[in-house]
């Protein structure tokens, strides 16, 4: 390893990356606008559901029970109607995500204490948004219940009085669970995306050959072409965990130490992949498909969307393999749990020996092609 | 003189095919060596080889003074390279590709402040430095890829086609700066299909198919062609060519310039003969011309003697 010759790549990469206007957008630009797209748009919360109502009771208990599903922002009544066919052709056309039907005699069925009866009928072909909905309405209507029982007289304390709390992210605001992940797949983007093509491309123009006459090895090679992207990453890295804390309010609860350890390794592991496709290409589009090829499957197993623990048992192992999945734990152990540096030792330490391993692999495989 | 470069039955295949085959021959220090050949010749895989580029099948090469398979890193220090792709960075300044090379080979301080100057002066673009390289001209380009690839004084300079693409302006300019080096004490080996281009080396190698057919100086390889070569002027030289298609003794007949040349078997060195056919022909001769046969003639005679055809 010669100084000069390591100093002189990185000098090189560095102006070229920095060079093109277009690259210099992608590489600051991007992972800003992404942030903020995934921040606001990427959402499991269950806002605003279009929601039809039909009344055959038309009392004021059954009109009060319209009242508090509205009373939240989590349903919005689009439709009011006296006949229950309504319902079901407005969930067809999709104008309503969910129908109540409320029978004659709910007013009076509650007044006697027999247990009056409400319909729910929700559209299942989004099954997630279906299922929240489906929770928040029932909640709602059986708090409603109790009201109305307590307010008649009624005594309905059936000695359980189930009260949940979730921890780290009280209000189960998807955009606390879901920000500190987007940084994740942020990170893995732009290290692959900054060196995926970075040494086909040169074999591409001639230029690689130009660098193999000369006396550089090619590990002096591998470091000239990943330290300044690293140093670029770890840029990005700043400025959306900046934007993460100021923007979205995501609590950074663990420390900052643990958080910039488990984000170096990640990008290693991520520019050593990276590097790794370039050597294996032998075009820029090659390298490019790759690129995509590896990137879903990564996104998926990665515990990002789809929770791991609902996996089948062979994806779940899969998963083991997948360096962003470590991250993904990492980072939400760090944001969201206040983890610090001993208590993600375990995932600090796998994502250490992934990042050695795939540079090890990235710089043989070099020399091989070269040699 | 002292060889900079041994060669000995170099041989190199790819899967069923040989590119070059049991290669031999050696390189004085400061002499202009030129590989001559078709594409596909064998030349540019013989070139990887001796830069230590690609790994010979068997064979061995010492070049200045190393043996290209055992001590690669070795080799590289003492050697430039130039290619026929275009091998600096377009988006990077003549400074900045400059300090990249001066990097890469450890010419650092006043060597690098005094190199620069050089290479600047050499290439004759003193006050571009701060453009982008991908903005010069091709043949400023090609003369300041010349001076980064011999920017630390390699004792040998590799250039494979260097002037492809280039007029033949800047073509000559080009080798006024490789005879400068030459005469400096840099060995030279050059790859080249340009015929002309290859007049200008000392010695050549012509190669066909990966073997060598011939070596020597340019003078001797003319010497090397036993048959006669005439030049006829006639009006319509192309459809005189037709004529003599399948005459007798006529070994070739081809068009050169605006004249015929025509290429006689030797036992029947008959210009005389040749007028007659052609006036029969139709073709009146207004002149008859003994020439000095062409590199080109002389790798064409050469190669039909081994009974191969030539492809080009």
């Amino acid at each position: 390893m010669d100084r000069t010759r390591i100093l002189a790549l990185v000098r090189k990469e560095a102006r070229q990356l920095l060079r093109d206007p277009k690259t210099k957008r992608l590489m600051f630009g991007a992972p800003i606008i992404q942030l903020l797209m995934f921040g606001y748009a990427v959402t499991t919360d269950v806002n605003h559901v279009p929601t039809g109502i039909v009344d055959h009771d038309q009392t004021q208990q059954s009109r009060a029970l319209a009242d508090a599903l509205t009373a939240g922002d989590y349903f919005r009544i689009v439709l009011r109607s006296d006949r229950s066919a309504d319902l079901g052709r407005a969930l067809d056309h999709g104008d309503i995500l969910m129908g109540v039907d409320i029978p004659p005699g709910f007013a009076s069925d509650l007044a006697a204490g027999r247990g009056a009866r409400v319909q729910l009928i929700l559209d299942g072909s989004n099954s997630n948004t279906a299922t929240v909905a489906q929770g928040y309405a029932s909640r709602i209507i059986q708090q409603f219940g109790l009201r109305q029982a307590r307010a008649t007289g009624l005594s309905l304390d059936r000695g359980v009085d189930l009260r949940t709390r979730a921890w780290f992210n009280p209000s189960l605001l998807s955009r606390v669970y879901n920000v500190p992940a987007v940084v994740g797949l942020l990170l893995l983007l732009m290290a692959l995306l900054l060196t995926a093509l970075s040494v086909v491309r040169e074999r591409e123009l001639g230029t690689l050959e130009q660098l193999m006459v000369s006396p550089v090895t090619p590990g002096e090679l591998i470091l000239g072409k990943t330290i300044p992207v690293a140093i670029i990453t770890f840029i990005d890295l700043l400025l959306v965990v900046t934007l993460a804390v100021l923007w979205f309010h995501i609590p950074l609860r663990g420390s900052i130490l643990a958080l910039f350890l488990a984000a170096g390794l990640y990008i290693l592991t991520a520019l050593g992949l990276g590097l790794f496709i370039s050597t294996i290409s032998r075009t820029q589009q090659e390298a490019f498909m790759t690129m995509f090829l590896l990137l879903l499957p990564a996104i998926i197993l990665s515990g990002f969307m789809y929770p791991i623990m609902t996996m089948p048992a062979f994806f779940q192992h899969l998963t083991l393999f997948n360096p962003v999945r470590w991250f993904l734990e990492l980072v939400r152990e760090v944001f969201l749990k206040g983890a610090g540096v001993r208590d993600i030792l375990l995932p600090l330490a796998i994502l250490a020996v992934m990042a050695a391993g795939v540079f090890g692999a990235a710089v043989a495989r070099f020399r091989k092609t070269l040699g | 003189m002292s060889a900079a470069v041994e060669v000995r039955d170099l041989t190199r295949r790819f899967g069923g095919f040989t590119a070059v085959d049991r290669v031999s021959f050696e390189v004085g220090t400061g002499e202009i060596f030129g590989f001559l050949g078709p594409n596909g010749a064998g030349k540019t895989t013989t070139l990887k080889m001796l830069t230590g580029l690609l790994p010979p099948t068997s064979g061995e090469a010492v070049v200045a003074g190393v043996d290209v398979a055992q001590q690669a890193l070795e080799l590289r220090a003492r050697i430039g390279y130039m290619s026929q792709k275009f091998s600096l960075y377009g988006d990077l300044t003549v400074d900045e590709n400059l300090e990249l090379f001066a990097g890469l080979y450890g010419v650092t301080g006043e060597r690098f402040a005094r190199r620069r100057a050089w290479a600047l002066h050499m290439a004759g673009i003193e006050g571009q430095e701060r453009r982008l390289t991908a903005e010069l001209p091709l043949g400023w380009k090609q003369r300041l890829a010349l001076g980064c690839a011999v920017l630390h004084e390699p004792p040998l300079l590799f250039l494979d086609e260097p002037t492809s693409g280039v007029d033949p302006m800047a073509r000559r300019a080009f080798w006024d700066l490789i005879y400068e080096l030459a005469a400096g004490g840099t060995t030279v080996l050059v790859s080249t299909h340009y015929m002309e281009e290859a007049e200008y080396c000392h010695r050549l190698l012509l190669m066909h198919r990966g073997r060598i057919i011939a070596q020597g100086r340019p003078a001797e390889l003319r010497g090397l062609m036993a048959e006669p070569i005439y030049s006829f002027r006639t009006d319509h030289a192309p459809q005189a060519v037709e004529a003599l298609q399948h005459a007798e003794g006529v070994r070739e007949a081809a068009l050169f310039g605006r004249d015929l040349h025509v290429v006689l078997d030797p036992e029947r060195d008959e210009p005389e003969r040749v007028r007659a056919l052609l006036a029969a022909a139709g073709h009146a001769v207004h002149g008859i011309e003994q020439v000095e046969p062409s590199l080109e003639d002389v790798f064409v005679a050469l190669v039909r003697r081994e009974g191969g055809a030539v492809t080009t």
